[in-house]
């Protein structure tokens, strides 16, 4: 083919957000370089803080008036994208301010002193007793942050793939670094690569079908050649779409591909479990909006019913594993399962208050997630984190205010009103009652059931917390400044979209219509 | 003798007073409100340091109000006639869908007169408290819940809306409950102090629904709407209407059938009892009565109830206090007499509302003063209440006796003094009408005029005078400091004066603008006033004349004989508890009993199984979760296959 290359029109503005945090991942590779070991975390810290708070300025002053495609339609941006995007970084801001907590003394940090050490090796002994810790954590996560904001701006399946790959690959080895029960830490890490891996493989071969039958891996063109419907080819667009939506379900843990997520929450260090939990969920499921909305929407009704299935099962679940786990993280694991559930009912409405009702889920479930998980380090049992349920018991009387801060996330988890948890779960339900059928009513039935169950298990820790006797010696420990106010600042949007989501809720609202 | 006003509601001309906007004086009328609240917020956060200073901060919060009230009064007794009810608006309550509702006060003639008799009988009981509870621990606390009282009573009389009304309704119940329960360490006063809320709830319940009633049928609860829309409302409305606030009335002022707290609720302090529990809130259910009048006037067969009502409650408290040795059990038995005659009267309708309101004021000052003077005897006995361990302490206690006497004279109608105005004239209008009302409610106000003349006497002879003395040994009595006295004092003068001076200022033609749509008429009853009168001072002469005989000249038994079978009923307040515990509180307990047993069995046993099969589920599920990478895989790709092989069936 004798085709003339012409370079593509880049709108340096829309993408500078992306380009800011790709810089700074950039320089905290150098900082990892060349600054000398003892200030490389304050450095670092520094570095990431500037980074998001730059990018987040970058993208509400300048890119979200830039509306268009970029880079040849790779990029979009739109409603959605910037909306999400200045999500994303906000959860990295706040993730970024738990993950940095150094506790020092007898109380482990969340990170290995050294990744690339054998467990209970001399040389891990030795890095230990150096008082190494792990920086590069925050350049990885500020790569992964890129690979996020890309894939829910991405414009075409090949994009969407690469964006994919950037946002796992660093969470992978982010997973094996947890400082205590490394062993347990990096086989989490290696189920993650594994079974990420193998989802990859159903996404690029989903995209594969779908440019054989559009002809392009443009999101865009797929749509149009949907509408328009070649026969010859029909045999492809199928598997295609649920081999591709396959691929992205298992980035939001939806039933039956969620089996990683469990362990790999258990696993990784906790700062970075509720990174993942609260960030990733909201990138897939920003790529997902998009493919279903923009690109797959012209033959839902063939695909609709598997999707629905999932979602159904997802909420069931999610929502009856939680009754017999044991271990705080991995409840709160399955309980992520169970709300992608509630988001996937969104998402089934097809309708624009869908796309808002996700999307305000999203933001309510992620501040929530980062505060949990955050309150999670604080409680110790001889200095490692006291993870397991029975060892909570009596807290709330020991430590009335880290124990009083976790109920108001589990109360939000439940939906009690007055949370966010309420009306995010009522943003979502909503249009899938109004738009989506009798399908979008059951699935609210299956959803208000399994949000009940739920809600037993969430109340039977607080129960746990404040009516039993425990032993004594666990206890919160209390964290720096900058934990704290990641932890404030997640309950007290907590509240506040609990008493006063408008705000919000209407911007998710105005930014809630794609560019196709 | 024809009767001029006939029950037929289509004769009665229904005129609401109108409004103007509050000025001058009167638009200061929420710090009436504001003042005393003020006062109590301040003691009660106060904590231990408010029993220093908290005594004389209530006393000027309370003062203050008076002063306020009296600035209104005088204003608006220098307003034209059509210019003297004023309405305040203060800011919108809250909003629902097509209803809103506003909080705002109206100060007419009606509330300015409450206003007065609640600060100004409260102000002096402030002041007789400093006092009396001079060595309470706790009185800080005892002065915040009375100016906490001030307060709501203040909400109930000036509030422009039955909902704001019923705010200051509940406000009062809880002051109430509060102070019943004051001394809350001995448990007979705290059963006393829930029994009084329990009973009261049952009255709040009917208002609730009488309100909710209104919204359906005025679409507002604000007097304006309700009363200007009565006209136009069906009777039958107008009648549940009128029934429900009767309820209220009921609950809030002890009548037949909800009577039987006002004897325990003597377990709080006896200033309490004086204001709260005499003067004040147990008069509300008249004033909700006689401010409800446009519905009333219209709902004849509900106005006939009250009537009823106030007729019994008139004789039972009249009876229970004759049998009654409790200085201010029998005294509680009496307030409950004389509310009935208010009650009897405000049913009357528009012969009745002012006369109820005139013999509620002058109650007010005589019942108030009685009460603080028998607080002032228990003071000089050592706490004690038994009448028949008292006896010629008119010796002993010149001021209290004197006092007490001049209120004794008061309320078993001595020709001149208040209580002789007030009720005289409720007499001669139950005697107005025809068929067999006239007859029967006259008679049994006459005859009730006899029977308080007999207990009040009986009362007062066995306290303060008798053929010995009846004391225990270890008492010493001595009269009560001049801080205690000089209130009784005021409310003697009061006791003596205030129905002169009402009829002198020709009082219940000022109100009626308010209850009578602005003229008083006349009418004239079925037996001629001369003839009322003199029965009625022939009643009580005997009445007397027999409690003289038998308290005064007579030995009376330090134990009390077991006496008839009447008297005996009337010592347990007819029965009233026991009636109570068969009718309402078994059946309730044996269906509560078997609720709480299907409760137990079916939802919980329901919900108890239907937790273990979610949690047997999930043990299920979760063998699943085995940790083994290759495991997970397969679960995927069986997910993929089932996903791809049912899309590809459905299509």
């Amino acid at each position: 083919m004798n085709q003339e290359f012409t370079m593509v029109e880049i709108n340096y503005w829309a993408i500078a957000p992306l380009l800011v945090v790709v810089a700074g991942a950039l320089i905290g590779v150098l900082v990892e370089a060349f600054v000398a070991r003892a200030s490389r975390h304050n450095v670092q810290l520094g570095v990431g803080l500037v980074t998001y708070l730059a990018a987040l300025v970058v993208l509400l002053a300048k890119s979200r008036t830039e509306h268009g495609l970029t880079m040849g339609g790779s990029v979009v941006i739109d409603g959605p994208s910037v909306f999400l995007m200045a999500v994303i970084l906000c959860f990295a801001l706040l993730s970024l301010l738990v993950m940095a907590e150094r506790f020092g003394g007898p109380a482990a940090d969340a990170f290995t002193p050294m990744g690339a050490a054998t467990p209970g090796s001399d040389l891990e002994r030795s890095a230990e007793s150096a008082g190494w810790g792990t920086t590069e954590a925050v350049p990885l996560m500020m790569i992964s942050v890129v690979g996020m904001m890309l894939f829910v701006s991405s414009g075409d399946l090949l994009t969407m793939f690469v964006a994919l790959e950037v946002l796992s690959l660093p969470l992978y080895v982010l997973t094996g670094l947890a400082r205590r029960r490394r062993l347990l830490s990096q086989e989490a890490a290696l189920k993650y690569f594994l079974l990420g891996s193998f989802s990859s493989a159903f996404f690029l071969f989903g995209a594969a079908l779908l440019y054989g039958y559009a002809g392009s891996v443009d999101i865009a063109r797929i749509a149009l050649a949907i509408g328009a419907a070649s026969p010859v080819l029909d045999g492809l667009l199928l598997p295609g779409v649920a081999l591709v939506l396959i691929g992205l379900l298992f980035k939001v843990g939806a039933v039956p591909f969620h089996a990683w997520t469990p362990d790999a929450y258990q696993g990784a260090p906790t700062p970075v479990t509720g990174f993942m939990a609260a960030a990733t969920k909201i990138a897939a499921f920003g790529a997902i909006l998009r493919l279903a909305y923009v690109g797959l929407s012209g033959n839902r009704w063939d695909w609709e019913p598997a999707l629905i299935a999932i979602a159904a099962l997802t909420m069931v679940i999610g929502a009856v594993m939680t009754v017999t786990q044991t271990d705080v993280k991995r409840l709160l694991a399955y309980s992520s399962i169970a709300h992608a559930g509630f988001i996937l009912v969104a998402v089934m409405s097809f309708d624009v208050t869908g796309v808002s009702g996700a999307m305000f889920y999203l933001v309510c479930y992620g501040f929530t997630t980062i505060a949990a998980f955050a309150l999670v380090t604080l409680v110790r049992h001889e200095g490692s984190e006291a993870t397991d349920l029975s060892q909570w018991a009596g807290l709330g009387r020991r430590s009335p205010v880290v124990a009083g801060a976790f109920a108001i996330c589990l109360l939000a988890f439940a939906g009690i009103p007055l949370t966010s948890g309420f009306t995010a779960k009522f943003a979502a339900f909503a249009p899938a009652i109004s738009h989506g059928g009798a399908a979008g009513a059951w699935l609210v039935v299956i959803g208000v059931l399994a949000s009940a169950v739920t809600a037993y298990v969430y109340f039977r820790i607080i129960v746990t917390m404040f009516f039993e006797e425990g032993a004594g010696d666990v206890v919160a420990i209390t964290p720096s400044t900058l934990t704290t106010i990641a932890i404030a600042i997640g309950l007290v949007l907590t509240i506040l979209l609990g008493v006063l989501p408008g705000p919000v809720l209407e911007a998710a609202t105005q930014s809630a219509q794609f560019l196709r | 003798m024809t009767p001029v006003y006939t029950l037929a509601a289509a004769q009665v001309v229904t005129e609401v007073q109108p409004t103007v906007d509050a000025s001058g004086a009167a638009s200061w009328a929420w710090l009436l409100v504001a003042l005393p609240l003020l006062g109590a917020a301040i003691i009660l956060l106060g904590g231990r340091s408010a029993n220093r200073w908290g005594p004389t901060l209530a006393n000027v919060m309370s003062w203050g109000a008076f002063g306020l009230g009296a600035a209104i009064l005088i204003e608006m007794l220098g307003r034209a006639g059509d210019e003297r009810a004023q309405s305040l608006h203060l800011w919108q309550w809250f909003t629902g869908g097509s209803f809103e509702v506003n909080a705002g006060m109206l100060v007419d003639q009606l509330s300015i007169s409450f206003v007065m008799l609640v600060t100004f009988v409260g102000s002096l009981i402030h002041v007789y408290s400093l006092g009396y509870m001079e060595h309470d621990p706790d009185k800080g606390r005892f002065f915040g819940y009375l100016n906490l009282f001030i307060a709501a009573m203040l909400t109930l009389v000036l509030a422009d809306s039955y909902v704001l009304l019923f705010l200051g309704w509940e406000g009062v119940g809880l002051a109430s409950y509060l102070l019943i329960g004051f001394w809350y360490q001995r448990s007979d006063y705290a059963s006393a102090a829930n029994k009084a809320f329990i009973v009261n709830r049952v009255g709040d319940m009917a208002l609730a629904i009488g309100i909710a009633m209104m919204f359906v049928t005025f679409g507002s609860a604000d007097y304006s709407t309700v009363h200007g829309g009565a006209a136009g409302a069906p009777e039958w409305a107008l009648t549940a209407i009128g029934l429900l606030l009767l309820g209220a009335a009921c609950g809030k002022s002890a009548q037949f059938p909800l009577q039987s707290w006002l004897g325990d609720a003597m377990a709080g302090p006896t200033p309490v009892s004086a204001l709260i529990h005499a003067a004040t809130m147990v008069t509300a259910g008249v004033y909700l009565i006689v401010r409800s009048n446009a519905i009333f006037d219209l709902a004849p067969t509900a106005r006939l109830v009250v009537t009823i009502v106030g007729a019994i409650t008139l004789l039972l408290g009249a009876f229970i206090g004759m049998a009654k040795d409790d200085i201010k059990k029998a005294l509680a038995a009496s307030t409950m007499s004389q509310i009935g005659y208010m009650m009897l009267a405000a049913g009357l309708g528009p012969v009745g509302y002012v006369f109820a309101i005139f013999h509620l004021l002058t109650h007010g000052f005589f019942k108030a003063g009685m009460f603080l003077g028998a607080g002032s005897v228990m003071h000089a006995m050592n706490d004690q209440v038994n009448m028949r361990r008292f006896g010629r302490l008119s010796g002993v206690l010149k001021h209290t006796w004197w006092t007490f006497g001049l209120g004794w004279l008061a309320i078993i109608g001595f020709p001149g003094l208040s209580g002789w105005w007030s009720k005289d004239k409720i007499i001669e209008a139950a005697f107005v009408g025809e068929g067999w009302q006239p007859w029967v409610f006259g008679l049994v106000t006459m005859l009730g005029a006899g029977l308080t003349a007999f207990y009040m006497s009986r009362l007062f002879f066995m306290t303060f005078h008798g053929s010995g003395k009846r004391w225990t040994e270890d008492v010493h009595p001595h009269e009560s400091p001049l801080v205690m006295t000089v209130p009784m004092m005021i409310l003697a003068v009061g006791s003596l004066a205030l129905g002169a001076i009402l009829t002198a200022v020709k009082f219940p033609e000022w109100l009626a603008p308010v209850t009578n749509g602005g003229h008083l008429e006349h009418h004239e009853p079925v037996l001629a006033i001369p003839a009322i009168q003199i029965l009625t001072f022939v009643l009580m002469a005997a009445g007397v004349f027999v409690a003289w005989r038998l308290y005064w000249k007579a030995d009376v038994p330090v134990v009390a004989p077991e006496g008839s079978a009447l008297t005996q009923a009337a010592r347990t307040d007819f029965y009233q508890d026991d009636v109570n515990e068969a009718v309402f509180v078994g059946p309730l307990m044996t269906t509560a009993t078997g609720l709480v047993e299907a409760d137990d069995q079916i939802v919980d046993g329901g919900a108890r199984n239907l937790g273990d099969g979610v949690a047997g589920l999930s043990r299920v599920l979760r063998r699943a979760q085995t940790g083994f990478v290759r495991s997970y895989a397969l679960t995927m790709l069986a997910g993929v296959v089932a996903v791809l092989g049912a899309l590809w069936v459905m299509n």
